[in-house]
């Protein structure tokens, strides 16, 4: 239980515990010098606020560091096992303890985080319209998320995932509404917030009746004072009826985090409204926690209730794949087709977890990763292409023959598209054919359905980029410069990773394997033959 | 005939004792002290007063909680461990309270009538504010309702019950018609309060007198021990009556706490009521009133029977079920923000029901827990309203800025003040990390374990709703522009914001139109209409009291939760 004793630093408080420390240093950077009294926010106080940012980069480069500790802690080998655990008793009369641990899918999706928010830092350098002060406290906010989102990866309590899970939900919210860029942006991020909440209620419902679940010490007449840890609450026997709904309330808040057909329609609205660097943070880490609290929750939790509702789920992820894909290709606004095709993408997520084979639910967490960098490579370079338009038209039609003006941008754009259609050599590619094969043994009927999605995935990447960087040169984007060196930066280590992820897959794929292979156990199900040898097969 | 003077434990009694003397006191003060100094004696005597009340309550804590109970003169006063966590709650509560009450914020007015006897409009009122008199007798008259809120839920005779509500209603009344601004507003509040509350009064003492008539006692523990009496079922006998008498009882102190049906008064007077008093009454009333309710109840429902027990349960679903749906679904078309606030508080009611509907211990936690967090929030929320105020275009500052148009952009102005209102609203939303998401927990998992997860269910639906007009109020303080920016050139965000008004209405499609419309005829006015009042120090000091004790309660609520636990043993007392 203790395991302080494998390694003696807590790796995962300090990752939680830095990016606040490094929020508190953004703010109070140049805090004394005020906002210039005219109100013209720029000048006078320039000089103080370029160094909140800068401030915000090296905070989120040490946590960087700090990543490469815990993963030099971690031992791959017994991947599938919570490591780097600490415990410690925070309110033992409702049962909940601080106890976070990873297991290689957390700390992947711990990475994910950690390793987009430099990028989206940098990215956000020049943003805010010049406003230095507002920059300091969006960055800020970024940090505070990022410590919320490693705790919600990292917890091993259910009380702590919820609290976590809906209190991170206020950062987003003014990510969105405070700081987003689009006319609709309150609305947006409203929306947000009330969907998450319902669903967020939903399932506290759910936590409460699972808390009550857990059997009474006859001695003390009390739950015990750890009943929340996630292993004190799987293998309960609980009552067929009473799982389903528990079971349902859970998927309910995941689902619509994930976000998944029929409840993902705050997510375009998100994503034409916020920046893109919130977008990218939103959609490529924040959402992996309704798909990662559904294999690592749901699963876990309600096995019987899991391979109940399992039909219908992939029915419903089968509809998300395809209804995303099509709408994408409709989309006038660039920010908003990339909403959609996540939709898609999430839909093969959750194909993938609920297919209940090693091999779908590793490639379900590979994919995890996968979207989320070239999802977020192309709400990055989907703003650095905006930014380059003097009205910051979101719209694809305003755009033309920028490849010509821009060739990294639209070479790195072309990468991202290429790697969001699962281009083979890229990343996205292997772990798609996983969860495509891992169904196949299992749902082959769904497998046949969803296929198409790939030419649908052809048609709105290929389509966009021919739109906006093939072609005539737009009017209004003839004179725009080609990427500065720290768009460069950005864009370069988002399509590195892609590459690398898609050449050599095996790595990270060691990560994955074994927690997908503990998945399939707690749901109580075997692996269909034959499984290994075509995800051997499929790596080359 | 002999004459035997009674033993009175002067020691039970002092936590309602210091607080009634210090009330007399106040009253000779008002006599004797010259003006000058009369205010802040008064304060002072106050505030030191309401201490010693928590003193005492934290000397009596070990030996209450050992013995299970003290009890004084046959019942008539009769601590629990329940009480005195109620005691507790209602004097620390009332502390903020006074402390937001005595702050005259930078105008040098507090928010009383400088002569509440003064005919609105009159020169002889004029005359009053211009000789700068104060009205210090609202002093004596919050201790004398604190007393009777301390005394409310502690005592076992019925006839002390109902002396106690009218000890804690009476100085209500007045204290509700005594508003410096909208006086009239305020005089028809107090005479609402004071009409609908003698009638809840005469309606919980027609529920006594029944009682009485049934068991032959005042008693509450004797009329249980007849009712329960194996031999004699005199429950047989009659069972109207005391099923009546009982109903007429609850119904009484449902009135108190502001749960549907009986919550009509609510809104009127919250809003018509002088904002500190309507912190002070929202908070303190409430948790004394439901400390009173669940003892009552409590006590009564060992001594019916199955069907009887059952029977009374079902109408504390319906009115849990109704004071939720109603809180919640008029809150959220509310445009005024003391009505939104009233409407909330009838809500939360509606949440303390759920929590005792099973009359288990862990409901009884759950209600300590509870009005604690809820009355943190709630007086912090009326704190922050007392310091935003309109003013003229000659720059002289009005009354409170209640409309929710006044709100819109206050977090530029005022971002602390904006971030403390917010974190109370997020607290009242059950937002994790606050205390108010501690507290909703413990009150679902009370309804859980007590059998009645469909509450729970209607409770975490109407959550739903509740939070949509809390965020509502956030996303117009933080997000929207302040109406002065319209036209304000000097502001480099103009230009967006301008194209951000037509889209209030759409941002009306998720929170409501009303917020939208209303903007429009502000952004009309020439000078920013509202402007936030610095504090003297007091109300400032209740309201980062208030916040941290929201967040404290909210990240490590493990002492507050174990000295719930602590005190909410119930075991039946032998008289």
């Amino acid at each position: 239980m203790e395991g302080m004793t494998m390694s003696s630093f807590p790796w995962l408080t300090a990752l939680v515990v830095w990016p606040l420390v490094a929020a508190l240093a953004t703010v109070l950077t140049g805090a004394g010098r005020g906002r210039p009294a005219s109100g013209a926010a720029s000048g006078g106080g320039a000089f103080s606020a370029g160094s909140a940012r800068t401030v915000a980069l090296v905070g989120s480069l040490v946590q960087v560091a700090l990543l490469v500790g815990a993963f030099g802690a971690f031992d791959t080998s017994t991947a599938g096992t919570h490591q780097l655990t600490e415990t410690y008793a925070w309110i033992p009369a409702l049962g909940a303890s601080y106890a976070v641990g990873v297991d290689g899918v957390s700390l992947l999706l711990v990475a994910l985080s950690v390793g987009l928010v430099p990028l989206v830092i940098l990215a956000a350098w020049r943003e805010q319209g010049g406003d230095h002060v507002r920059l300091r406290r969006y960055l800020a906010t970024v940090l505070v998320l990022l410590s919320f989102m490693v705790v919600v990866f990292a917890a091993r309590d259910v009380f702590l995932f919820y609290v976590v899970f809906e209190a991170m939900l206020i950062p987003a919210y003014f990510l969105i509404g405070g700081f987003g860029q689009g006319a609709q942006r309150r609305y947006a991020a409203v929306k947000f917030l009330l969907f998450s909440l319902a669903g967020g209620l939903v399932m506290l419902a759910a936590v409460v009746a699972l808390y009550l679940q857990v059997p009474v010490d006859p001695a003390t007449g009390l739950r015990p004072e750890d009943a929340f840890l996630t292993e004190n609450l799987t293998g309960l026997a609980l009552d067929p009826t009473a799982e389903r709904l528990m079971f349902a309330a859970f998927f309910l808040a995941f689902a619509i985090k994930a976000p998944m057909f029929p409840v993902h329609t705050w997510l375009p609205d998100v994503t034409q409204n916020a920046t893109p660097g919130t977008s990218t943070l939103l959609i490529c880490v924040l959402d992996k926690v309704g798909t990662f609290g559904m294999l690592t929750l749901c699963l876990p939790l309600f096995p019987q209730a899991s391979r109940w509702a399992a039909p219908a789920i992939i029915v419903l992820a089968v509809i998300s794949i395809l209804y995303g894909a099509i709408l994408a290709i409709g989309q006038t606004d660039v920010l908003r087709l990339i909403g959609y095709t996540s939709v898609s993408h999430f839909g093969f997520i959750i194909l993938g977890i609920f297919t209940f084979t090693s091999l779908g639910i590793s490639g379900a967490s590979f994919m995890m990763l996968n979207h989320g960098i070239s999802t977020g490579a192309l709400f990055l370079l989907a703003g650095f292409t905006i930014a380059r338009h003097p009205r910051r038209s979101q719209q694809i039609a305003d755009y033309g023959g920028m490849r010509k003006v821009a060739p990294v941008l639209g070479g790195t754009f072309l990468v991202a598209g290429l790697s969001a259609l699962a281009l083979p050599g890229l990343a996205t590619f292997v772990s798609e054919i996983m969860v495509f094969l891992g169904a196949y043994a299992r749902w082959p009927a769904a497998v046949l359905v969803a296929v198409p999605a790939v030419v649908l995935a052809a048609v709105y990447v290929l389509l966009t980029y021919q739109r906006m960087f093939t072609g005539e040169v737009g009017a209004e984007v003839v004179g725009a410069k080609d990427l500065d060196v720290r768009e460069k930066t950005v864009a370069g280590v988002l399509v590195a990773a892609l590459v690398v992820l898609g050449l050599v897959p095996g790595p990270a794929l060691d990560y994955v394997r074994e927690p997908a292979g503990v998945s399939v156990e707690h749901v109580g199900e075997t692996d269909p033959e034959p499984v290994l040898g075509a995800l051997e097969g499929s790596e080359q | 005939m002999e004459f035997e003077a009674p033993v009175i434990d002067w020691a039970v009694l002092s936590p309602v004792l210091v607080v009634l003397a210090a009330g007399v006191v106040g009253v000779l003060i008002e006599a004797f002290v010259p003006d000058r100094v009369r205010r802040a004696v008064q304060v002072v005597l106050t505030l030191a007063a309401l201490v010693g009340s928590v003193v005492a309550v934290a000397l009596l804590w070990d030996r209450v909680a050992t013995d299970g109970f003290a009890f004084v003169v046959n019942g008539t006063f009769l601590l629990t461990p329940f009480t005195l966590g109620i005691q507790a709650v209602v004097a620390v509560l009332a502390i903020l309270g006074v402390l937001v009450i005595a702050d005259r914020t930078r105008t040098g007015d507090d928010a009383f009538a400088p002569t509440a006897a003064a005919v609105p409009g009159t020169t002889y009122e004029d005359a009053a504010r211009e000789a700068g008199l104060q009205q210090t007798e609202i002093y004596p008259l919050v201790l004398f309702a604190t007393g009777g809120m301390l005394l409310f839920p502690a005592t076992d005779n019925l006839i002390v019950l109902f002396i106690a509500l009218e000890v804690l209603s009476l100085p209500l009344y007045v204290l509700c018609a005594t508003a410096r601004r909208r006086r009239l507003l305020s005089q028809e509040a107090a005479f609402k309060y004071f009409l609908l509350g003698s009638f809840a009064s005469a309606i919980m003492l027609f529920g006594i007198a029944l009682v009485y008539g049934f068991a032959g006692t005042v008693s509450l523990e004797t009329a249980l021990f007849r009712m329960a009496q194996p031999g004699g079922p005199i429950l047989e006998l009659m069972p109207a009556l005391v099923i009546a008498g009982v109903l007429l009882i609850t119904v009484g102190l449902l009135f108190k706490i502001g749960a549907a049906p009986f919550h009509m008064w609510t809104p009127d007077v919250y809003q018509g009521a002088p904002t500190p008093i309507t912190g002070f009454m929202a908070a303190c009333v409430k948790a004394a009133a439901v400390g009173a309710l669940v003892r009552v109840v409590f006590t009564l429902s060992l001594g019916l029977d199955e069907e009887l027990r059952r029977n009374l349960e079902v109408g504390l679903w319906a009115v849990a079920i109704l004071t939720m749906l109603v809180g919640t679904v008029a809150g959220a078309v509310q445009t005024d923000v003391k009505r939104l606030l009233a409407y909330s508080s009838i809500a939360h009611a509606g949440f303390l029901t759920v929590a005792f509907v099973g009359f288990s211990e862990t409901g009884a936690q759950a209600v300590l827990f509870y009005v604690l967090a809820y009355g943190l929030a709630t007086l912090g929320a009326f704190a922050v309203v007392t310091l935003v105020r309109e003013q003229d275009a000659d720059g002289v500052v009005l009354g409170e800025a209640t409309h929710l148009s006044h709100w819109a952009g206050l977090a530029r102005r005022a971002p602390w003040l904006a971030a403390a209102f917010s974190l109370f609203l997020l607290s009242m939303a059950g937002i994790p990390l606050t205390a108010g998401f501690i507290a909703k927990f413990g009150v679902f998992s009370a309804a859980v374990v007590a059998g009645a997860w469909p509450l729970a269910v209607v409770g975490v639906l109407a959550s739903a709703v509740a939070v949509f007009f809390y965020v509502r109020l956030i996303v117009l303080m933080v997000l929207t522009p302040p109406a002065e920016d319209a036209e304000g050139a000097q502001d480099a965000e103009v230009a967006t914001e301008g194209q951000d008004a037509p889209d209030l209405a759409a941002d009306g499609a998720g929170s409501s139109a009303a917020a939208g419309r209303t903007l429009a005829p502000a952004r009309t006015l020439r000078r920013a209409p509202v402007v936030v009042l610095s504090s003297r120090g007091f109300a400032t000091v209740a309201i980062v009291i208030c916040a941290v004790g929201v967040v404290l309660l909210g990240v490590v609520p493990q002492l507050a939760l174990d000295w719930a636990g602590q005190a909410a043993s119930f075991r039946p007392v032998q008289p």
